[in-house]
């Protein structure tokens, strides 16, 4: 039952910290390293007319997320202008607005998108009513016909649809296709011919328009591509494609037949759109995404807090780490330091004053107070006045010390205030005990020790990697508290054991 | 690291510290017992109400004032010993061999005055030598007589016998004989000589002396080896009966030789260390897999210690095949 207890716990703390580390890692994408950036598509409609001295109203359809892209951000810049947006039916749809205006007219759309590297978001919104697919006399015949030619080549709707914009890219000649499509053969045309074909075997299909963010151009093209609905969802089939799916670089920014902006009391009207790229941090991408998958992670996270409070843990996260590294060179290794933790806050002020000069520091002082703890035993002093003793000598020296290098122009002595002096005193009067009873070479042994051990955990706890991701990623604590409960019943030797026990294998 | 090394160790079962505190002393030792051994002041007492015999308690200094009233007492004893009641490895331990006019001579001959000892004993109640550092009181006691065995085997300082109990079965023992290095005192990190004991018939076996494999006392000069324990059986069953006493699983207990008194309980270690191993020149582990696998079948002291002589004795050194391949203890 405690077996059981115990792999179950285990089982959960890792499942918990691995679980978690996973899903940001890879469906937020959050970096596993500082300072790491993802590219950012910067979009860009800028849409020109002239006005005529009278209201103007513009309708132009907004992208939405995608389910290969996910907007960060959206901006629109229209000086003057009042400004709403709404979704019709399954677009979304900006409509600027003037009571008067004169002369040229720019108003600006911008909108940062992100690639997903999971396409995790299917479209399921139901259709609405099913089109009317107009045809009437022979080209209902054709209509008729073509439909039959391919449903009897065809297995599902997968391949219905291919098999039918391979007609319409004349892939195979075909005559309905040319009756169909007389004199016009635009691809909006070719699609908009195959959602009313489908519409005639009640298949709902609809026609999306979007832009291709593949490189950096002045002014994108639009393209076109077919959704549809099959199995409870919007399923995408490239136009010039001989499988189901589109690139995924297509951006979806609208549905339907509609144009992308509409004007009322103005002309020249024109939009251009332009793709730019830009770099962003990773991090902030991340959380960016996050807030759009999973809102509530967020919400619940350190990013939730002040940045004050942020930076405080950001600090107090790396303590475990050092803790469990701690755990390992004393319990596998078997080193001994002073007072278990001692090192751990060390090297915490290590970081301020860097190692070597932490370490010159820091064995000054000891070297002071032992000095003055060892003289101090000649007159016998109580437990706790001769720790008061100590601290405050400790003190004094620190600040004579922060003086003298103040005056000799160095700059790292000055840290010499941020040591912790309770940790110190304590070190200091257990070190002076361990001389008093098992001589200087055991207690300058342990102290060197326990410096080698902050230097270790400076070293560890300030890796840049381990200081990113256990702030990125506190679920590492998790890890951290399975990783720590298993060392807990290691029974194996300890490193330094063996020397001890070396003398009884030589026989 | 030296795989053969670990193998070979395994092999002979040499128990590190991370097997004896996963495994015995954090499943044997309920914590809340642990009061009863780190206070000798209450092992003591619960020891004379269970009859068994320990050296004289002369009085306690228990508060600061008392300090004042101690030499009185110590006027009605030509010798004496001060202990912290929650000291450990030996530390703040005074012996005293007699007195000088108004002062106190210790063991190395050398005077102490009143001053001094008032300022030692001042030491003890604040907590100096005690575990964590929490205010103690100072024991006075009997001054265990040397015994003439150990005569010529240890230099100034009283030996003790350490032997490790498991659920009431003595497992393993040894004699720490003080040297000159260990400044009187029998604690093994502070040099003194660790023998073994052979628990089938009480002979002792060969020393370690700061990690050297020894025969002869290195003050002296006399061999340490093949000495005859008097009263061996009654050692044994004094460390047995600490199982009950205590109600700890696993535990060292140390016993004093009196000349005329005999054996007396001194006191009793719940995280018995493991040098007894280098000693014994063999592992822990094959001994205590052994009692934890037939302690239920034992229903008495008698049968506890004949299973251990049975089975401990110097002869059949590893006889037990036993199976430690894992790294950790999960199967608890």
């Amino acid at each position: 039952m405690r077996k059981f207890q115990f792999y179950l716990l285990l089982f959960s703390l890792y499942t918990i910290g691995f679980g978690l580390f996973f899903y940001k890692f890879y469906v937020l994408g959050f970096p596993l390293s500082e300072g790491s950036e993802v590219d950012i598509w910067n979009v860009e409609a800028h849409i020109t007319f002239d006005a005529q001295n009278e209201p103007a109203k513009i309708s132009f359809f907004i992208p939405q997320n995608t389910q290969n892209f996910l907007i960060l951000s959206e901006n629109f810049v229209s000086k003057g202008y009042g400004l709403s947006t709404s979704t019709v039916n399954t677009n979304r749809q900006a409509i600027w607005g003037i009571n008067r205006a004169e002369g040229r007219q720019d108003l600006y759309y911008i909108v940062e998108v992100n690639k997903i590297k999971f396409k995790k978001f299917l479209d399921y919104s139901p259709p609405s009513q099913l089109k009317q697919h107009g045809f009437e006399g022979h080209r209902l015949l054709a209509a008729e016909a073509l439909l039959s030619d391919v449903q009897a080549r065809s297995a599902d709707i997968d391949s219905l649809v291919v098999e039918l914009l391979k007609r319409f890219n004349n892939l195979q000649h075909d005559k309905n296709v040319e009756v169909l499509l007389g004199e016009q053969y635009s691809i909006e045309r070719k699609l908009e011919l195959i959602t009313q074909i489908l519409a005639l075997s009640d298949i709902h299909a609809r026609i999306v328009n979007g832009i291709e963010l593949k490189e950096l151009v002045k002014e994108a093209k639009l393209i076109q591509w077919l959704e549809v609905y099959t199995n409870y969802t919007w399923k995408s089939y490239g136009p010039f494609l001989a499988k189901p799916g589109i690139p995924d670089d297509y951006f979806a920014w609208w549905r339907g037949n509609d144009p992308l902006v509409q004007l009322a009391g103005g002309n020249n009207l024109h939009v251009n759109i332009s793709v730019g790229l830009k770099q962003r941090e990773a991090i902030n991408a991340a959380i960016k995404r996050g807030e759009i998958i999973n809102p509530w992670l967020l919400d619940f996270s350190l990013f939730s807090l002040p940045i004050h409070t942020q930076i405080v843990y950001h600090m107090l996260f790396l303590i475990p780490v050092g803790a469990f590294l701690i755990v390992f060179l004393r319990n596998i290794i078997g080193i001994e330091t002073f007072g278990t933790f001692m090192p751990i806050l060390i090297a915490l002020s290590f970081r301020e004053t860097h190692l070597l000069w932490g370490i010159i520091l820091f064995s000054l002082l000891a070297a002071i107070g032992l000095a003055i703890r060892l003289y101090l035993e000649y007159f016998k002093i109580l437990v706790v006045p001769r720790l008061t003793f100590v601290l405050t000598v400790v003190i004094l020296s620190m600040a004579v010390l922060s003086i003298l290098f103040q005056k000799l122009g160095i700059e790292h002595g000055l840290y010499v205030a941020i040591f912790p002096m309770v940790i110190l005193t304590m070190t200091i009067e257990r070190m002076s005990i361990i001389w008093e009873e098992r001589g200087a070479s055991v207690a300058i042994r342990r102290g060197i020790w326990s410096l080698a051990a902050a230097a270790l955990a400076y070293f560890f706890m300030f890796n840049t990697y381990v200081k990113h991701v256990t702030f990125i990623f506190p679920e590492i604590l998790f890890i951290i508290l399975a990783s720590t409960l298993i060392l807990g019943r290691y029974s194996g030797y300890r490193l330094f054991e063996l020397f001890r026990f070396k003398e009884l294998v030589n026989d | 690291m030296n795989f053969r090394l670990i193998k070979r160790l395994r092999k002979m079962g040499v128990m590190g510290v991370n097997r004896r505190n996963t495994w015995y002393t954090l499943m044997y030792n309920p914590r809340r017992l642990y009061s009863l051994v780190d206070d000798k002041l209450l092992t003591k007492q619960l020891a004379i109400k269970a009859g068994i015999a320990v050296p004289e308690l002369y009085g306690i200094v228990a508060t600061h004032h008392q300090i004042r009233d101690m030499h009185t007492l110590f006027k009605q004893y030509p010798d004496f010993v001060i202990k912290p009641s929650h000291g450990s490895g030996g530390n703040g331990v005074l012996i005293m061999s007699g007195h000088y006019k108004d002062m106190y001579r210790k063991l190395n001959g050398l005077l102490m005055s009143k001053e001094e000892l008032n300022n030692h004993v001042s030491d003890i109640l604040s907590g100096i030598y005690s575990l964590g550092g929490q205010p103690d009181k100072a024991m006075i006691e009997y001054r265990v007589q040397l015994h003439p065995l150990f005569e010529n085997i240890s230099y100034q300082g009283m030996p003790d016998i350490r032997i490790v109990v498991l659920l009431g079965v003595p497992v393993m023992s040894m004699v720490r004989l003080p040297t000159r290095m260990s400044d009187g005192k029998a604690n093994l990190h502070r040099g003194a000589i660790g023998v073994g004991i052979d628990i089938a018939k009480g002979v002792t076996l060969t020393g370690v002396w700061k990690n050297d494999i020894i025969i002869e006392h290195p003050d002296t000069g006399i061999s340490v080896t093949d000495i005859k324990i008097p009263k061996w059986e009654i050692l044994l069953k004094l460390a047995s009966t600490c199982y009950e006493l205590t109600g700890l699983g696993y535990l060292g207990v140390d016993i004093v030789f009196d000349k005329e008194k005999g054996p007396l309980l001194l006191e009793v270690n719940a995280r018995p260390g493991l040098n007894i191993q280098i000693a014994n020149r063999t592992g822990l582990l094959q001994r205590l897999k052994l009692v934890e696998q037939h302690y239920r079948g034992l229903k008495n002291i008698d049968e506890r210690i004949s299973f251990a002589q049975k089975n401990f004795g110097a002869q059949n050194i590893s006889p037990h095949k036993i199976n430690i391949r894992t790294f950790f203890s999960m199967d608890w």
